[in-house]
Protein backbone atom coordinates (compact mmCIF):
# COMPACT_ATOMS: atom_id res chain seq x y z
CA UNK A 1 0.00 0.00 0.00
CA UNK A 2 2.70 2.78 -0.85
CA UNK A 3 -0.23 4.26 -2.50
CA UNK A 4 -0.61 6.24 0.69
CA UNK A 5 2.68 7.72 0.74
CA UNK A 6 2.91 8.38 -2.83
CA UNK A 7 -0.29 10.74 -2.42
CA UNK A 8 1.14 12.00 0.78
CA UNK A 9 3.29 13.48 -1.80
CA UNK A 10 0.77 14.73 -4.01
CA UNK A 11 -1.21 16.50 -1.19
CA UNK A 12 1.87 17.89 -0.40
CA UNK A 13 2.85 19.74 -3.53
CA UNK A 14 -1.10 20.58 -4.36
CA UNK A 15 -1.15 21.94 -1.10
CA UNK A 16 2.10 24.35 -1.58
CA UNK A 17 1.18 25.32 -4.89
CA UNK A 18 -2.26 26.52 -4.14
CA UNK A 19 -0.47 28.20 -0.75
CA UNK A 20 1.60 29.89 -3.31
CA UNK A 21 -0.89 31.20 -5.39
CA UNK A 22 -3.11 32.66 -2.76
CA UNK A 23 -6.18 30.71 -3.73
CA UNK A 24 -9.07 29.92 -1.43
CA UNK A 25 -9.90 26.52 -2.76
CA UNK A 26 -8.72 23.51 -4.20
CA UNK A 27 -11.34 22.27 -6.92
CA UNK A 28 -9.30 19.60 -8.50
CA UNK A 29 -6.22 17.99 -9.02
CA UNK A 30 -5.23 15.78 -12.19
CA UNK A 31 -2.65 13.03 -11.98
CA UNK A 32 -0.87 11.32 -15.20
CA UNK A 33 -0.55 7.43 -13.79
CA UNK A 34 1.54 4.98 -16.11
CA UNK A 35 -0.06 1.94 -16.92
CA UNK A 36 3.49 -0.22 -16.44
CA UNK A 37 3.67 1.57 -12.93
CA UNK A 38 2.85 -0.29 -9.72
CA UNK A 39 0.38 2.38 -8.75
CA UNK A 40 -3.47 1.51 -8.56
CA UNK A 41 -5.45 4.36 -9.48
CA UNK A 42 -8.08 3.04 -7.11
CA UNK A 43 -5.94 3.22 -4.24
CA UNK A 44 -4.86 6.51 -4.61
CA UNK A 45 -8.34 7.78 -4.25
CA UNK A 46 -8.70 5.72 -1.64
CA UNK A 47 -6.12 7.57 -0.16
CA UNK A 48 -6.60 10.98 -1.28
CA UNK A 49 -10.70 10.37 0.72
CA UNK A 50 -8.29 9.01 3.60
CA UNK A 51 -6.16 11.86 3.38
CA UNK A 52 -7.74 15.01 2.36
CA UNK A 53 -10.59 15.55 4.94
CA UNK A 54 -8.93 18.84 7.41
CA UNK A 55 -6.22 19.31 4.86
CA UNK A 56 -7.20 22.60 2.01
CA UNK A 57 -7.64 20.33 -0.31
CA UNK A 58 -10.59 18.99 1.60
CA UNK A 59 -13.33 18.57 -1.41
CA UNK A 60 -11.63 18.33 -3.93
CA UNK A 61 -11.62 16.14 -6.70
CA UNK A 62 -9.11 13.55 -7.87
CA UNK A 63 -8.81 12.64 -11.35
CA UNK A 64 -6.33 10.45 -12.63
CA UNK A 65 -5.40 9.79 -16.26
CA UNK A 66 -4.03 6.57 -17.20
CA UNK A 67 -2.07 6.33 -19.69
CA UNK A 68 -1.26 3.27 -21.52
CA UNK A 69 2.62 1.59 -22.11
CA UNK A 70 4.69 2.03 -25.33
CA UNK A 71 8.12 1.68 -26.46
CA UNK A 72 10.19 1.93 -29.31
CA UNK A 73 12.11 -1.31 -30.38
CA UNK A 74 16.18 -0.45 -30.64
CA UNK A 75 16.71 -2.84 -33.41
CA UNK A 76 13.86 -2.15 -35.70
CA UNK A 77 12.85 1.20 -34.67
CA UNK A 78 9.28 0.53 -34.31
CA UNK A 79 6.99 2.27 -31.93
CA UNK A 80 4.59 -0.66 -30.25
CA UNK A 81 1.63 -0.60 -27.59
CA UNK A 82 1.55 -2.99 -25.37
CA UNK A 83 -0.05 -4.28 -21.44
CA UNK A 84 2.83 -4.19 -18.48
CA UNK A 85 3.57 -8.07 -18.92
CA UNK A 86 5.53 -8.11 -22.84
CA UNK A 87 7.22 -5.47 -23.81
CA UNK A 88 9.09 -7.48 -26.49
CA UNK A 89 8.61 -6.19 -30.02
CA UNK A 90 6.16 -8.49 -32.03
CA UNK A 91 7.71 -6.39 -34.78
CA UNK A 92 11.58 -8.23 -35.04
CA UNK A 93 10.70 -10.16 -31.97
CA UNK A 94 13.59 -8.51 -30.06
CA UNK A 95 13.68 -8.08 -26.55
CA UNK A 96 15.85 -5.07 -26.94
CA UNK A 97 13.22 -2.37 -26.41
CA UNK A 98 12.88 1.30 -24.58
CA UNK A 99 9.71 2.27 -22.61
CA UNK A 100 8.60 6.16 -24.03
CA UNK A 101 4.96 6.07 -22.07
CA UNK A 102 3.57 4.42 -19.74
CA UNK A 103 6.03 4.78 -16.86
CA UNK A 104 5.50 8.22 -15.45
CA UNK A 105 3.53 9.26 -11.85
CA UNK A 106 2.91 12.69 -12.37
CA UNK A 107 1.43 16.13 -10.78
CA UNK A 108 -0.28 17.68 -14.53
CA UNK A 109 -1.99 20.53 -12.64
CA UNK A 110 -4.46 22.07 -10.32
CA UNK A 111 -8.02 24.11 -10.43
CA UNK A 112 -8.24 26.49 -8.01
CA UNK A 113 -10.19 29.53 -6.69
CA UNK A 114 -8.65 32.51 -6.03
CA UNK A 115 -9.73 35.66 -4.08
CA UNK A 116 -12.40 37.89 -6.03
CA UNK A 117 -10.88 40.41 -7.03
CA UNK A 118 -12.98 43.74 -5.66
CA UNK A 119 -12.52 45.93 -8.76
CA UNK A 120 -10.89 49.23 -6.39
CA UNK A 121 -7.62 48.54 -7.05
CA UNK A 122 -6.87 48.69 -3.74
CA UNK A 123 -3.79 46.39 -1.81
CA UNK B 1 -8.53 28.81 -12.45
CA UNK B 2 -5.89 26.27 -13.71
CA UNK B 3 -2.30 26.12 -12.28
CA UNK B 4 0.68 23.96 -13.67
CA UNK B 5 2.37 22.30 -11.88
CA UNK B 6 3.41 19.31 -14.68
CA UNK B 7 6.51 17.49 -12.20
CA UNK B 8 6.85 14.22 -10.56
CA UNK B 9 5.07 13.09 -8.00
CA UNK B 10 7.57 11.93 -6.09
CA UNK B 11 9.98 14.84 -7.01
CA UNK B 12 10.86 15.52 -2.95
CA UNK B 13 12.39 11.47 -3.17
CA UNK B 14 14.14 11.38 -6.78
CA UNK B 15 16.18 15.11 -5.52
CA UNK B 16 16.87 13.19 -2.54
CA UNK B 17 18.17 10.66 -4.43
CA UNK B 18 20.05 12.14 -6.73
CA UNK B 19 21.92 13.91 -3.47
CA UNK B 20 22.35 10.21 -2.57
CA UNK B 21 24.18 9.12 -5.89
CA UNK B 22 26.39 12.63 -5.65
CA UNK B 23 27.46 11.79 -2.58
CA UNK B 24 28.63 8.09 -3.69
CA UNK B 25 30.00 9.47 -6.54
CA UNK B 26 32.40 11.54 -4.46
CA UNK B 27 32.86 9.00 -2.10
CA UNK B 28 33.64 6.42 -5.04
CA UNK B 29 31.37 3.83 -3.68
CA UNK B 30 28.94 1.65 -5.25
CA UNK B 31 25.34 1.27 -3.93
CA UNK B 32 23.53 -1.93 -4.63
CA UNK B 33 19.72 -2.29 -3.93
CA UNK B 34 18.40 -5.55 -3.68
CA UNK B 35 14.42 -6.31 -3.88
CA UNK B 36 13.07 -9.51 -3.24
CA UNK B 37 9.95 -11.12 -1.49
CA UNK B 38 10.02 -11.92 1.93
CA UNK B 39 11.87 -15.36 2.49
CA UNK B 40 13.86 -15.29 -1.07
CA UNK B 41 17.18 -15.52 0.54
CA UNK B 42 18.22 -11.81 0.46
CA UNK B 43 20.02 -11.77 3.85
CA UNK B 44 22.24 -15.02 3.13
CA UNK B 45 22.22 -13.80 -0.73
CA UNK B 46 23.85 -10.58 0.77
CA UNK B 47 26.26 -12.73 2.85
CA UNK B 48 27.44 -15.28 -0.04
CA UNK B 49 27.96 -11.94 -2.00
CA UNK B 50 30.25 -10.21 1.03
CA UNK B 51 32.46 -13.92 1.46
CA UNK B 52 33.04 -14.05 -2.61
CA UNK B 53 34.05 -10.41 -2.76
CA UNK B 54 35.26 -9.05 0.99
CA UNK B 55 38.91 -9.53 -0.68
CA UNK B 56 38.82 -6.97 -3.00
CA UNK B 57 36.28 -4.63 -1.76
CA UNK B 58 35.35 -2.52 1.37
CA UNK B 59 31.86 -3.45 2.17
CA UNK B 60 29.23 -2.08 4.39
CA UNK B 61 25.39 -3.45 4.16
CA UNK B 62 21.76 -1.38 4.96
CA UNK B 63 19.42 -3.35 6.21
CA UNK B 64 15.94 -1.86 5.62
CA UNK B 65 13.33 -3.90 7.27
CA UNK B 66 9.69 -2.73 8.96
CA UNK B 67 11.09 -4.27 12.30
CA UNK B 68 13.79 -5.85 14.37
CA UNK B 69 17.55 -5.88 13.86
CA UNK B 70 18.34 -9.18 13.16
CA UNK B 71 19.39 -9.10 9.54
CA UNK B 72 21.91 -6.11 10.54
CA UNK B 73 23.02 -8.88 13.58
CA UNK B 74 24.05 -10.64 11.36
CA UNK B 75 25.90 -9.26 9.12
CA UNK B 76 27.73 -7.31 11.58
CA UNK B 77 28.75 -11.02 13.16
CA UNK B 78 30.17 -11.71 9.93
CA UNK B 79 32.82 -7.95 10.84
CA UNK B 80 30.86 -6.45 8.54
CA UNK B 81 29.37 -2.61 9.31
CA UNK B 82 25.86 -2.73 9.19
CA UNK B 83 23.14 0.11 9.92
CA UNK B 84 19.25 -1.44 10.67
CA UNK B 85 16.49 0.83 9.01
CA UNK B 86 13.41 0.08 10.67
CA UNK B 87 10.66 1.63 8.69
CA UNK B 88 7.57 1.21 11.65
CA UNK B 89 5.46 -0.34 8.59
CA UNK B 90 6.14 1.32 5.37
CA UNK B 91 6.77 -1.19 2.84
CA UNK B 92 9.54 0.14 1.11
CA UNK B 93 12.53 2.34 1.51
CA UNK B 94 12.68 5.83 0.67
CA UNK B 95 15.81 8.24 -0.10
CA UNK B 96 15.36 10.35 3.15
CA UNK B 97 16.16 7.31 5.04
CA UNK B 98 19.33 6.03 2.61
CA UNK B 99 20.95 9.57 3.11
CA UNK B 100 20.34 8.99 7.31
CA UNK B 101 21.98 5.19 6.67
CA UNK B 102 24.86 6.58 5.19
CA UNK B 103 25.20 9.37 7.71
CA UNK B 104 25.94 6.31 10.48
CA UNK B 105 28.50 4.39 7.42
CA UNK B 106 32.04 5.27 7.49
CA UNK B 107 31.38 6.36 3.24
CA UNK B 108 35.33 7.42 2.10
CA UNK B 109 36.60 3.97 3.65
CA UNK B 110 33.94 1.77 1.70
CA UNK B 111 34.11 0.29 -1.84
CA UNK B 112 30.50 -0.86 -1.96
CA UNK B 113 27.10 -0.38 -0.02
CA UNK B 114 24.60 -3.75 -0.18
CA UNK B 115 21.11 -2.32 0.47
CA UNK B 116 18.76 -4.91 1.53
CA UNK B 117 15.33 -3.33 0.99
CA UNK B 118 12.09 -4.21 2.49
CA UNK B 119 10.90 -7.56 1.70
CA UNK B 120 8.21 -6.98 -1.19
CA UNK B 121 8.02 -7.25 -4.77
CA UNK B 122 5.62 -4.37 -5.73
CA UNK B 123 6.28 -0.92 -2.95
CA UNK B 124 9.58 -0.50 -3.42
CA UNK B 125 10.12 -0.19 -7.23
CA UNK B 126 8.42 3.95 -7.59
CA UNK B 127 11.37 4.73 -4.99
CA UNK B 128 14.80 6.07 -6.35
CA UNK B 129 17.06 5.54 -3.70
CA UNK B 130 20.47 6.95 -5.59
CA UNK B 131 21.63 3.48 -6.39
CA UNK B 132 24.18 1.96 -8.56
CA UNK B 133 22.39 -0.77 -9.44
CA UNK B 134 19.12 -2.30 -8.68
CA UNK B 135 18.34 -6.99 -8.50
CA UNK B 136 15.82 -8.33 -8.07
CA UNK B 137 16.85 -11.94 -6.36
CA UNK B 138 13.70 -14.79 -7.00
CA UNK B 139 14.04 -18.03 -5.28
CA UNK B 140 12.52 -21.49 -7.00
CA UNK B 141 9.75 -21.86 -4.14
CA UNK B 142 8.13 -19.27 -5.01
CA UNK B 143 7.22 -20.26 -8.35
CA UNK B 144 8.32 -19.33 -11.83
CA UNK B 145 5.02 -17.51 -12.36
CA UNK B 146 6.23 -14.33 -10.45
CA UNK B 147 7.27 -12.40 -13.80
CA UNK B 148 4.00 -12.21 -14.44
CA UNK B 149 2.64 -11.22 -11.23
CA UNK B 150 5.15 -8.83 -10.16
CA UNK B 151 6.08 -7.36 -13.68
CA UNK B 152 7.69 -3.64 -12.53
CA UNK B 153 10.39 -5.13 -10.49
CA UNK B 154 11.26 -7.81 -12.78
CA UNK B 155 11.38 -5.16 -15.78
CA UNK B 156 13.50 -2.65 -14.02
CA UNK B 157 16.22 -4.76 -12.59
CA UNK B 158 19.58 -4.81 -13.83
CA UNK B 159 20.38 -8.54 -13.15
CA UNK B 160 17.75 -11.18 -11.50
CA UNK B 161 19.09 -13.80 -9.37
CA UNK B 162 17.36 -17.28 -9.25
CA UNK B 163 17.72 -18.60 -5.84
CA UNK B 164 17.29 -21.80 -4.09
CA UNK B 165 18.35 -23.46 -7.38
CA UNK B 166 19.55 -26.30 -5.39
CA UNK B 167 15.92 -27.29 -4.23
CA UNK B 168 14.47 -27.13 -7.67
CA UNK B 169 13.96 -30.53 -8.19
CA UNK B 170 11.43 -30.60 -5.11
CA UNK B 171 9.04 -27.48 -6.97
CA UNK B 172 7.38 -27.45 -10.24
CA UNK B 173 9.75 -24.48 -11.63
CA UNK B 174 9.67 -24.25 -15.16
CA UNK B 175 12.85 -22.33 -15.67
CA UNK B 176 12.42 -22.05 -19.41
CA UNK B 177 8.47 -20.14 -18.98
CA UNK B 178 10.32 -18.36 -16.09
CA UNK B 179 13.30 -17.21 -18.50
CA UNK B 180 10.76 -16.22 -21.51
CA UNK B 181 8.69 -14.03 -18.94
CA UNK B 182 11.75 -12.38 -17.59
CA UNK B 183 12.93 -11.70 -21.18
CA UNK B 184 9.42 -10.44 -22.32
CA UNK B 185 9.99 -7.85 -19.78
CA UNK B 186 13.85 -7.11 -19.28
CA UNK B 187 15.71 -7.44 -22.73
CA UNK B 188 19.18 -7.04 -21.09
CA UNK B 189 18.68 -8.02 -17.79
CA UNK B 190 21.39 -11.26 -17.07
CA UNK B 191 19.57 -13.75 -15.32
CA UNK B 192 21.98 -15.81 -12.16
CA UNK B 193 20.98 -19.46 -11.30
CA UNK B 194 22.43 -19.67 -8.17
CA UNK B 195 21.86 -20.74 -4.59
CA UNK B 196 23.19 -18.66 -1.25
CA UNK B 197 23.23 -21.74 0.76
CA UNK B 198 25.82 -24.32 -1.08
CA UNK B 199 27.61 -21.59 -3.12
CA UNK B 200 26.67 -23.03 -6.58
CA UNK B 201 26.29 -19.87 -9.17
CA UNK B 202 27.42 -17.47 -6.69
CA UNK B 203 31.29 -16.77 -8.27
CA UNK B 204 29.48 -15.71 -11.99
CA UNK B 205 27.11 -13.40 -10.23
CA UNK B 206 29.71 -12.04 -8.30
CA UNK B 207 32.12 -11.37 -11.47
CA UNK B 208 29.20 -9.49 -13.03
CA UNK B 209 29.08 -7.11 -9.65
CA UNK B 210 32.47 -6.71 -9.46
CA UNK B 211 31.95 -5.43 -13.49
CA UNK B 212 29.71 -2.87 -12.68
CA UNK B 213 31.56 -1.39 -9.58
CA UNK B 214 34.67 -1.64 -11.85
CA UNK B 215 32.61 0.16 -14.21
CA UNK B 216 31.73 3.33 -12.07
CA UNK B 217 34.72 3.62 -10.65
Amino acid sequence: MHEMGITQEVLLNVVDAATAAGATRINSVTLTVGGLTDVVPDSLQFAWECLTPGSPAEGAVLEIVESGGRSVCLQCSVEFDHDKFDRHCEACGSFATQVIRGDELRIEHIDVDLPEADGTGEE
Amino acid sequence: MEIDLSRPILARNDKLAEGNRARLAETGVFALDVLASPGAGKTTTILATIAALRERYRIAVIEGDIASKVDAEKVKAHGIPAVQINTGGACHLEADMISRAFDALPLADLDLVIIENVGNLVCPTEFDLGQGARIVVLSVPEGDDKPLKYPGIFAMAEAVLLNKVDAISFFDFDETAFTDSVRRLNGSAPIFRMSAKTGEGVAEWAEWLAGRIEASK
